[in-house]
């Protein structure tokens, strides 16, 4: 009994002293064209000179999960390591039809199609994964989407610290305060991801959220 | 002023199914959400009483994302969940949760299912909640 006590002793000691060597990691998720990769490129440019992903007008140019391993993040002289985890867009539909319209021949929307129902799968499948989650909504679009529900009400019943970026504060339609009375319960930047624009504020939550890790 | 109605053009037709909570309360996370597929694939906008977990939601996603391809015409689902007063005091929110745990899930919500053939979205804000339909 006494050794089973001390054995749990260590255990929790060493379990303590090592948990934060572990790297942070900080997932991406949102809707499809939220600017999740455009997010996570920039973060990544900044801090290793190499970008994670491609980006795109077409929806869903995300279709699989996307890492950057050994992200050191440096805000106000503080350090800290990050794992990024960018993941395709969620949705509840997907029609092939859609792609045609960026002029993309037949064959390769149905495809397209086909590898983003298995991305919408794949981000999911990764949501038990995550330390923390920066939740992407563009801001000019309207947030009261049950995608946006759902993906910050599996996180809460995860307890998975979250931040909310409203994207895209650049655009005139930009409309950060109907997201804020959206999510009342929780934080939410206004950024520009694809301007740099008030990423100090950005670092400044994300630093505070892993805290909570 | 009485508002203009807009048109609403030629519509061929569309059914709306209830589903009490009742009919799903005792089946497991596998069983409800395939029942509720089963109504969506038959090309029926779903009124379900209560709300799914927020991980049979994701569930739900998931499998309707796998069908996606596999059943013919079959685009996906367009979904949303109309919920009770988020801004209710600390005791009004004690209230509902004993209510819920006597129900047996949240009773006071609506989810609305339809299948993307039909349902073009669903269009909401705090107040209003539309049903835009394919024509």
């Amino acid at each position: 009994m006494a050794i089973k006590i001390l054995k749990n002793f260590f255990k929790r000691i060493f379990s303590n002293l090592f948990r934060h060597k572990k790297d942070i990691k900080l997932g991406f998720y949102g809707p499809p064209n939220a600017g999740k990769t455009s997010l996570a490129n920039r973060i990544c440019k900044d801090f290793t000179g190499e970008e994670i992903g491609s980006v795109s007008k077409v929806p869903h140019e995300t279709r699989n999960v996307q890492f950057k391993e050994k992200v050191e993040i440096e805000y106000k002289g503080k350090k800290m390591v990050f794992k990024m985890i960018d993941t395709p867009g969620i949705a509840t539909k997907i029609d092939y039809e859609n792609f045609l319209k960026y002029k993309m021949k037949k064959k390769d929307a149905k495809n397209r199609a086909k590898e983003a129902t298995q991305g919408v799968i794949e981000s999911i499948k990764w949501l038990d994964d995550m330390n923390i989650v920066v939740v992407v909504l563009d801001a000019t679009e309207n947030p009261y989407n049950q995608v946006n529900i759902t993906i910050i009400g599996n996180l809460v019943a995860r307890k998975i610290p979250v931040l909310i970026v409203a994207n895209k504060v650049d655009l005139k339609k930009a409309d950060v305060k109907r997201i804020e009375s959206a999510f009342p319960e929780y934080e939410v930047v206004g950024i520009s991801a694809k301007y740099g624009k008030n990423l100090e504020e950005f670092y400044e939550s994300i630093f505070k959220l892993s805290k909570k890790v | 002023m009485v508002k203009k109605r807009k048109n609403l053009g030629k519509i061929k037709g569309f059914s709306i199914q209830f589903l009490p909570y009742s009919e799903i309360r005792d089946l497991d996370s596998d069983r409800r959400i395939r029942k509720i597929l089963n109504v969506v694939l038959g090309n029926i906008i779903l009124i379900l009483q209560g709300k799914l977990r927020a991980e049979e939601e994701t569930r739900l996603i998931g499998d309707t994302m796998a069908m996606i391809g596999h059943v013919k015409d079959f685009k996906g689902i367009e979904l949303a969940v109309i919920s009770g007063n988020k801004n209710d005091s600390i005791w009004g929110k004690m209230k509902k949760g004993i209510a819920n745990a006597l129900a047996g899930g949240d009773l006071g919500a609506i989810t609305i299912i339809g299948p993307a053939t039909i349902v073009k979205e669903i269009k909401r804000n705090p107040k209003k909640i539309e049903l835009l339909l394919n024509r």
